[in-house]
């Protein structure tokens, strides 16, 4: 998408390369387009008009320096202007002395605040926190055994009382259980409702008041639309939140809809979901948000995911393998796994710059990894100690026993060899630290084109 | 009498009623202020329509469209201006006729069974809830299957809604396969020569291979016991969805090859779904039902002339 942009500016852009400046008349046709690709992105449209002319005026009479087209300089300067917007300070989660600290999590229908209350139960408790979750959501049908479905998977005590519907009670009451069960933070999950919704509006102000929440959460939906402004300021007048948590952030939308929020009411994204497993949450990078925008892929949390998952022992390991020339199937099968324990190739291989563009749109199979492990899983020790051995009727033999036609096999096989002279290119350069590294699974996952 | 002329327009109109204002008091504020529409009229009429989300290309056409038909006479009142953006939203509504317009359609399919699909979060479960109320009030019996196995306690909220609803209800106790539900539902039906099957399944974001892989074994096993089941296959997308929606449909019409409608969701908020006119229009999917509220009732028939005529009023 990054490249789409550049590209079509670069051509749209032409004709400055005799005059060497960006000035009033060449602008305008390509900030059209960077409008439709903010539009695109779910930017709101005061925010876009807003931000094109600065982003005009940024541009205006800067010189096109010999080294990069006119395009990338206006890709840098709208860039930068965007992380300028977005922020860069990744922002905490309030506490006080109090016991509880209190936490309130408010919301639109379907916005995930039940899931991230439990994600953020467990995020916490891990951060060595104390935290109790309210269920006060007494109109959703199942909320509240949801919630109690979520909390025991998160390790997390749930107060709920299924015979009151007064919420301000039930919240009051679970601040009282908190005091007596030594829990210092209170999570309190409350039910999805609309901005113009007054009635319901005046329910969370009035907890508002009578407890005083350390911290309000505002959950929205990542893809959210144009909508996301008008909500998250109704929202904000009335409650004056402090953090916004941005959900579902595993799907491919761009997510333009944090960058209007953050425009219209100044309030920082503090969390994202970024999955369906309660351990699916991270602090919001306000920086790699911009890329998402413009479209550039998340190189950053690619890597520190990587990073993470990775386990460094078993890579050392590898590493004495490849050293060693000793690359055979069980490290093969060990490599797997751990590029397995990183997420679904699909979510991986959303977060590389271009790598979609470069599987074009053609699909990236998970199963296909499955299929592959089971051909190695078909071989004896000895075969996959020693590849060669690999004859025809072996490798009829592992196809009946894997249930895989033979052509599979012998794809499996050649993926191996193709990694094995990976390995052994990448042993000659390797000190180039994880970035090095983390281009085998890129080429791996090229195999695995379905 | 059918049930739905005796809720009328009322509801959604009350729903749409924020979006009426927006967007039509934007307009008239608009004519009223300038008496002539030259670009920068044009400028801000695109920004009224982009903040329907109906998105930047939709937008840009009719911008064009109503430059075309304004270009002889640069004078529009109110009115006229009104009826030609009414006039050209209903000409991108692609329309198709499908098997019920209503919901004590005639068919000859028994049982007629519908998939429903969707996003985490759009309103799936509730959705059906309402639908099941609606064909159960319609004269037809109902049995739910309740296929999403992942999301804690979606089991119960789909129960309760069954139970609201006095409709019959298959689900797990055990099992954690959606689709040995769906199989177990079909049959279920099957045998009781149940009027319409509505299949819940779990939200799921469309880039997620595996879980757009499990929806296709759920169609697959369906298939089984009705060979040309799902009769229909119904996403549901909020109203709040931004570009995004696009992607939706498109990925679940991939995975599911080909869906039959969209549910549109939550239309009693400020969200205008205008989404839904991009989706109609690339892929000639026509939006069935649209929600406007948490009640069981809150569910209507869509048709396009009406919403139109809602969102934009006379």
């Amino acid at each position: 998408m990054l490249d789409d942009l550049t590209s079509k500016l670069d051509g749209v852009l032409k004709k400055i390369r005799g005059q060497g400046k960006i000035n009033d008349k060449n602008i305008d046709e390509s900030l059209r387009e960077v409008r439709r690709v903010l539009f695109d992105a779910d930017v709101n449209y005061k925010v876009v008009s807003k931000f094109i002319s600065d982003v005009k005026e940024k541009s205006l009479g800067q010189n096109v320096l010999t080294s990069i087209t006119p395009g990338q300089l206006i890709v840098k300067i709208i860039n930068d202007e965007l992380i300028k917007l977005m922020g860069s300070e990744k922002a905490e989660i309030k506490f006080s002395d109090r016991i509880p600290s209190v936490i309130m999590m408010v919301g639109l229908q379907g916005s995930g605040k039940t899931t991230f209350s439990a994600k953020l139960a467990k995020y916490l408790k891990a951060k060595g926190r104390n935290p109790l979750l309210a269920a006060c959501d007494v109109y959703r049908p199942a909320a509240i055994e949801q919630l109690k479905i979520l909390g025991k998977q998160a390790g997390v005590p749930v107060y709920s009382d299924l015979e009151e519907k007064d919420v301000l009670k039930i919240s009051r009451d679970a601040i009282q259980y908190a005091k007596e069960n030594a829990r210092d933070t209170l999570i309190i999950d409350t039910a999805g409702r609309l901005a113009i919704d007054d009635e319901m509006m005046n329910e969370v102000s009035k907890i508002k008041d009578a407890l005083q929440p350390e911290e309000i959460l505002f959950v929205v939906d990542s893809m959210t639309g144009q909508d996301a402004v008008n909500t998250a300021k109704a929202f904000h007048d009335k409650l004056n939140y402090d953090g916004v948590i941005l959900t579902k952030l595993d799907g491919d939308t761009r997510g333009g809809a944090a960058l209007s929020i953050k425009a219209v009411v100044n309030v920082p994204v503090k969390f994202a979901g970024i999955g369906e497993k309660l351990d699916a949450i991270e602090q919001f990078h306000p920086d790699r948000m911009a890329s998402r925008i413009l479209g550039m892929g998340d190189i950053v949390s690619f890597v520190e995911k990587a990073q993470t998952e990775f386990d460094m022992s078993e890579s050392g390991k590898l590493e004495e393998k490849l050293r060693k020339n000793k690359f055979d199937f069980n490290d093969f099968l060990s490599y797997m796994n751990q590029i397995k324990k990183m997420g679904s190739l699909s979510s991986l291989i959303s977060m590389i710059p271009g790598a979609n563009k470069m599987l074009k749109n053609q699909e990236v199979d998970d199963s296909a990894l499955t299929k592959v492990e089971s051909v190695i899983l078909s071989m004896t020790n000895k075969e996959r100690e020693n590849p060669n051995l690999l004859n025809g009727s072996r490798r009829r033999r592992i196809a009946d026993g894997s249930g895989n036609p033979i052509q599979q096999v012998n794809r499996v096989i050649k993926q191996f060899e193709d990694m094995q002279k990976m390995m052994k290119q990448f042993n000659r350069d390797k000190g180039r630290g994880l970035m090095k590294k983390m281009k085998l699974p890129a080429n791996l996952m090229k195999e695995f084109k379905a | 009498m059918s049930f739905l002329d005796k809720i009328g327009l009322k509801k959604l109109k009350d729903g749409l009623n924020k979006t009426k204002e927006n967007l039509v008091g934007k307009v008239n504020r608009l004519v009223n202020a300038r008496g002539v529409i030259d670009d920068d009229f044009l400028v801000e009429l695109e920004e009224i329509l982009l903040a329907s989300d109906i998105g930047f290309e939709t937008s840009e056409k009719l911008i064009e469209k109503i430059k075309e038909r304004t270009l002889t006479d640069k004078y529009v009142d109110q009115d006229e201006l009104n009826k030609l953006i009414n006039d050209e939203l209903k000409r991108v509504f692609y329309d198709t006729t499908s098997e019920f317009k209503t919901f004590d359609f005639k068919s000859e399919i028994k049982p007629f069974v519908i998939m429903v699909v969707g996003v985490n979060g759009v309103g799936k479960t509730t959705s059906i809830g309402k639908l099941a109320y609606n064909f159960k009030n319609a004269g037809k019996s109902v049995l739910i299957g309740s296929a999403d196995t992942f999301r804690a306690a979606a089991n119960d909220q789909l129960d309760i809604w069954a139970k609201r609803a006095g409709v019959e209800i298959i689900q797990s106790n055990s099992s954690s396969d959606p689709a040995s539900i769906a199989f177990d539902t079909i049959k279920s039906g099957l045998s009781k020569n149940t009027d319409v099957i509505i299949i819940d399944t779990a939200g799921r974001l469309h880039n997620k291979t595996h879980l757009m892989e499990e929806l296709k074994k759920i169609k697959r096993v369906m298939q089984k016991v009705i060979p040309d089941a799902p009769h229909e296959i119904f996403i549901v997308i909020d109203s709040t969805t931004g570009q995004n929606g696009l992607n939706q449909a498109k990925e679940f019409s991939n995975a599911l090859n080909g869906l039959t409608g969209i549910i549109l969701t939550k239309l009693d908020g400020t969200a205008k779904g205008g989404i839904v006119l991009k989706i109609n229009k690339e892929m000639k999917l026509p939006v069935r039902f649209i929600g406007v509220g948490e009640q069981i009732d809150d569910l209507q028939v869509f048709e396009s002339e009406k919403f139109v005529e809602a969102m934009f009023g006379k």
